[in-house]
C-alpha cells in the first residue's frame, strides 16, 4: 500500500514524542507500583478458575474478596490462594469454601511460600499456554484462509443483547462484506465490578462480554471465515472496572481486537484514574502477548468537544496511547489508534479540515493500523444527508490511507441499525472503495498548502498541550479537566477501593511472566 | 384556504409518497408482488416498485413510490404539548448561569437493593445514551452520581451535604413493586428531613413507572422509558430556574 505523504516538521514530531514519554512516565511508575482487585482476579482466571455462584457472582470475585478481607491484596493474592489450595482439591472448591467463610488465608513464608509459588506459577502458565495457542491458531487461520484483500478493513457493529441473535447477524454482516465484527457491550457493563458468566440473552443496547459469549461468537465466525474466504476478526471491549479480566478472557478465547483506551474509563465513565492506569497496563501487556490489536477511543473527545478546536486533543491522546502501548510491549502493528470524522458539516472547508486531521494521524503513526470512525455528532434524522456524509467519511478514509474503517450508518441518530441500513452503508463503502481504489497514491497535498499547514498547526497545538501536561503532571491535568471537559481527581471515581500500593513482597505470577515479555524502553530520558 | 391536504410530489394534490422497507423473503417475482400488495394495503394507489434488491439470501429491500389515497384535515390534528419546554444543552447552561448565578447541583443514585445503574448512568454519565450526552456534559450542572445500592438515609445525607437542587433516583428492579416501595420511602425521608422550601426537587425514573403517579409517590416528577438526558435537564431548568425566577 502506498502511503500518502504529508510534510510534517520533523523537529515538532520528535518533540511531541519526547513530551508524551515524559508525560506518561509518572503514570507508568504508578501502574508498576500498584495492583487492583481486577488484576488479581485476572490472575485467577489465567489459573483456570471459572464459573459463578447461584447469584451470578463469579468465583474469582468470591475468592479474591475473601483473600482481600483476610490478608489484603497488596502482597498479591496468588501466594495466599495457592497456599490455602494445599488443603483443597482445586481452585473452584477453594472458592466455594471461601464464599462460605470456611477457608482461611495467610501469607506463607519459607518452604510453604516456595511450594505455593510453584503451584501458582504452574497454574497461571496454563492460562498463558491457552493465550499462546490462540495466537498461533489465529496466525494459522490467517495463513490458510487469508486476510481481507483490501485496506481499510471494514468494521461493523452488531448489538442485539442476545448472543444467539448476534451470531446470525454477525455471520450475515461478514457475508455482506464486513471484515471485522464488533459486539457492543450492554450499557453499564463497564461499571460492573465482575464479569458476568456464561451465554447471555438479555442486555441493554448491547450484549454482555463473557468468556462463553466470546467462545460462541469466535467459533461461529471461524465457520463464516472459511465460507467467505477471509479471516473475519472479532472485536470486544477491554474497558471499565474489569479490563484486565476481560483482556485475559479475550486472549484465551482468541478475540482479535479489543477496544482499550488509556483514559476513556476515567473521563467518560468516572472510573478512578489510578485504577484505570493500573488495569490498563496489565490489559495491554496481555493484549501484546495475545497478538490482539487494541483500538483506542479518541473519537469520544470529538463527540463532547468541537472537532476543530479540540483536534489537537486527539493527537495528544494518540501520542499518550502510543507511549503507554509501547511501554506495555505492544508493537506498532497492534496499535489501532482512533480518530473520527466529526467536524460540523456546516463549517466551510470541513472536508479539507477532515483530510488534514486524518492525514496528520496517518503520517505521525505510519505503521499503526489506524481506526477511522464515522460521523455521529452531526448525524440527524435526515437519513439522506447522513448517507452523503458517510460517503465523504469513506472517501476521506480511503484518500488518507486509514487501516480500519468503522462503517457509518445513515440512521445513526435514529434507530439501532436495521438490516437494510447495514446493507446501504456497506454499499456506500464498497462504491467508494472501488471507485477510488488507489487514490491515496495520487493524493499529495503540497507543502505550504491548506492541508499541510493545518496538520502542522494541529501538531503544534498538541505539542503545546503536551508541554502543559508535563509541567502539570498527567494526573493533575486529568483532575483539572484538560481532556474533554471532565474533572477527574486521582482520589475520586469508581473502583478506588479496589486499588492497593504493592507491598515490597508483592508477587503475582502473571505480572512476572508479562514483565519478562515487556521490553524496557528508553525510560531514563523520560524521567 | 382548504384545510384538507395530501402529500406533494411535484403537483398540488398528487399525494405522492416514497417509502422503503424490507420483507423477509428471497428476491423474486412473488416478493415484488408482495411489496406492491403491502403498498396497496397501506393506501398507495398505483404504486410503482422502483427498486428491489436482495439482502443476503432471505431478505429483499424495496423502494416504492405511489399516490396515497388518504387525506389529512389540519383542523383535526391534535398536538399533545409536554408541560415543560425542551432546551438544548447550551440553553440549559445559559439559563443556569444567567438566572441562577451558580451551578445547579444534581445528586443521582439507585436506591434499595437495585444494582442496575444503567438508567441513572445513561442520564448522568457524559457518555449518555443513543448519541446524546448525559448531564455531566452540561457545564453548569454539578453532578454527584452515588451509583448503586445507596440506602435512603445515605442519599438524604449526601443530598443535604452537597446542597442538592435536585435528586434523581433510578429504579429498574420491580419485583414485588420494589420500585414503588423504595420511591415512597425516599420521598417520605426527604419530607421528614427537610422543610418544604429546602427540599430538593425529587425525580424518579425507570421503565415500569406510571408517569401519572408522581403525587401518589410523593415525588415531583416521574420519567419512564425513552427519556433522554436533555428531557431531564430541560425539566430541571424549567422547575428550578424559570419557575422560581418568575415566582
Amino acid at each position: 500500500m502506498s502511503a500518502p505523504h504529508l510534510a510534517l516538521d520533523p523537529a515538532l514530531v520528535s518533540r511531541a514524542r519526547a513530551l508524551a514519554a515524559r508525560a506518561a512516565q509518572p503514570v507508568v511508575d504508578l501502574a508498576r507500583s500498584h495492583t487492583t482487585v481486577s488484576v488479581e482476579r485476572a490472575t485467577l482466571r489465567l489459573a483456570g478458575l471459572t464459573g459463578a455462584d447461584p447469584e451470578g457472582i463469579p468465583w474469582v470475585n468470591r475468592l479474591a474478596d475473601a483473600v482481600a478481607e483476610q490478608v489484603g491484596i497488596e502482597h498479591g493474592i496468588a501466594l495466599p490462594v495457592f497456599h490455602a489450595l494445599a488443603d483443597h482439591p482445586d481452585l473452584t472448591r477453594l472458592a466455594h469454601a471461601a464464599a462460605a467463610g470456611g477457608a482461611s488465608f495467610t501469607l506463607p513464608t519459607g518452604p510453604a511460600a516456595d511450594a505455593a509459588r510453584a503451584r501458582a506459577s504452574a497454574a497461571v502458565a496454563t492460562g498463558f499456554d491457552r493465550i499462546d495457542a490462540s495466537r498461533a491458531r489465529r496466525d494459522q487461520l490467517v495463513a490458510e484462509i487469508g486476510d481481507p484483500p483490501q485496506r481499510p478493513w471494514i468494521y461493523l457493529i452488531v448489538a442485539t443483547g442476545d448472543i444467539y441473535e448476534d451470531i446470525p447477524q454477525a455471520q450475515a454482516a461478514a457475508k455482506a462484506g464486513a471484515d471485522v465484527i464488533a459486539v457492543i457491550r450492554s450499557t453499564g457493563q463497564s461499571l460492573l465490578d465482575y464479569v458476568p458468566e456464561g451465554a447471555t440473552r438479555e442486555g441493554f443496547a448491547g450484549t454482555y462480554a463473557t468468556g462463553e459469549n466470546f467462545r460462541l461468537m469466535r467459533a461461529a465466525l471461524d465457520e463464516t471465515s472459511r465460507e467467505v474466504g477471509r479471516y473475519i476478526r472479532l472485536t470486544n471491549y477491554a474497558s471499565g472496572l474489569c479490563m484486565p479480566e476481560i483482556a485475559a478472557l479475550a486472549g484465551m478465547h482468541r478475540l482479535d481486537m479489543m477496544l482499550n483506551d488509556s483514559m476513556y474509563g476515567i473521563l467518560f465513565r468516572d472510573i478512578n484514574p489510578i485504577r484505570t492506569f493500573v488495569d490498563q497496563r496489565f490489559s495491554r501487556q496481555v493484549h501484546a502477548r495475545a497478538g490482539i490489536i487494541i483500538n483506542t477511543g479518541e473519537d469520544n473527545y470529538l463527540t463532547t468537544a468541537d472537532a476543530v478546536e479540540a483536534a489537537h486533543t486527539v493527537t495528544v491522546s494518540q501520542l499518550l496511547n502510543e507511549r503507554f502501548a509501547h511501554e506495555a510491549g505492544l508493537p506498532d502493528a497492534l496499535l489501532g489508534l482512533g480518530h473520527a470524522f466529526e467536524i460540523n458539516p456546516e463549517v466551510p472547508e470541513s472536508f479539507r479540515l477532515e483530510l488534514a486531521h486524518a492525514l496528520l494521524a496517518r503520517t505521525l503513526f505510519p505503521d499503526a493500523p489506524l481506526k477511522w470512525m464515522p460521523p455521529t455528532k452531526h448525524m440527524t434524522g435526515d437519513v439522506f444527508r447522513g448517507n452523503l456524509l458517510d460517503g465523504f467519511f469513506n472517501l476521506a478514509g480511503l484518500m488518507t490511507g486509514q487501516s480500519i474503517l468503522l462503517v457509518g450508518m445513515m440512521t445513526e441518530a435514529v434507530v439501532t441499525p436495521w438490516l437494510s441500513d447495514r446493507d446501504i452503508a456497506l454499499q456506500n463503502v464498497r462504491y467508494v472503495l472501488s471507485a477510488c481504489a488507489g487514490l491515496a497514491e495520487d493524493f499529495h497535498p503540497p507543502t505550504g498548502g491548506f492541508i499541510a499547514n493545518r496538520a502542522n498547526h494541529v501538531l503544534g497545538e498538541a505539542v503545546d498541550l503536551l508541554g502543559r501536561i508535563v509541567d502539570d503532571g498527567l494526573l493533575n491535568a486529568i483532575a483539572d479537566g484538560t481532556f474533554g471537559i471532565m474533572k477527574r481527581p486521582a482520589d475520586g471515581g469508581r473502583g478506588l477501593d479496589g486499588v492497593a500500593r504493592r507491598a515490597d513482597d508483592y508477587w503475582n505470577p502473571a505480572t512476572e511472566i508479562l514483565d519478562l515479555d515487556t521490553p524496557r524502553i528508553d525510560e531514563e530520558a523520560a524521567r | 384556504m382548504s384545510r384538507i391536504v395530501r402529500p406533494y410530489g411535484d403537483t398540488t394534490g398528487d399525494g405522492m409518497v416514497q417509502m422503503s422497507f424490507t420483507l423477509p423473503v428471497p428476491h423474486d417475482k412473488r416478493a415484488e408482488g408482495a411489496a406492491l400488495q403491502l403498498a396497496a394495503k397501506m393506501g398507495l394507489d398505483g404504486a410503482m416498485l422502483v427498486h428491489a434488491k436482495p439482502i443476503g439470501e432471505d431478505y429483499t429491500f424495496f423502494v416504492v413510490y405511489g399516490a396515497t389515497t388518504h387525506l389529512v384535515n389540519l383542523d383535526e390534528v391534535k398536538v399533545v404539548e409536554r408541560d415543560y419546554p425542551h432546551f438544548s444543552p447550551k440553553e440549559v447552561n445559559d439559563a443556569v448561569r444567567e438566572k441562577l448565578g451558580r451551578k445547579l447541583t444534581v445528586v443521582g443514585a439507585c436506591i434499595g437493593t437495585d444494582a442496575h445503574t444503567v438508567g441513572i448512568d445513561a442520564i448522568l454519565n457524559i457518555k449518555g445514551v443513543a448519541g446524546e450526552k448525559g448531564l455531566e456534559y452540561y457545564r453548569e450542572l454539578r453532578v454527584v452520581n452515588l451509583g448503586a445500592q445507596v440506602s435512603v438515609p445515605d442519599l438524604v445525607n449526601r443530598a443535604v451535604d452537597e446542597g442538592a437542587d435536585a435528586v434523581l433516583v433510578s429504579q429498574v428492579v420491580t419485583q414485588k413493586d420494589a420500585h414503588l416501595h423504595n420511591t415512597r420511602e425516599m420521598s417520605a425521608a426527604f419530607r421528614e428531613a427537610l422543610p418544604p422550601g429546602r427540599r430538593p426537587l425529587l425525580v424518579v425514573g425507570g421503565p415500569r413507572f406510571d408517569e401519572g403517579a408522581a403525587a401518589e409517590l410523593g415525588v415531583d416528577r416521574i420519567f419512564t422509558r425513552g427519556t433522554m438526558p436533555s428531557d431531564v435537564a430541560s425539566y430541571l431548568v424549567h422547575r428550578l430556574v424559570f419557575s422560581r425566577a418568575d415566582s
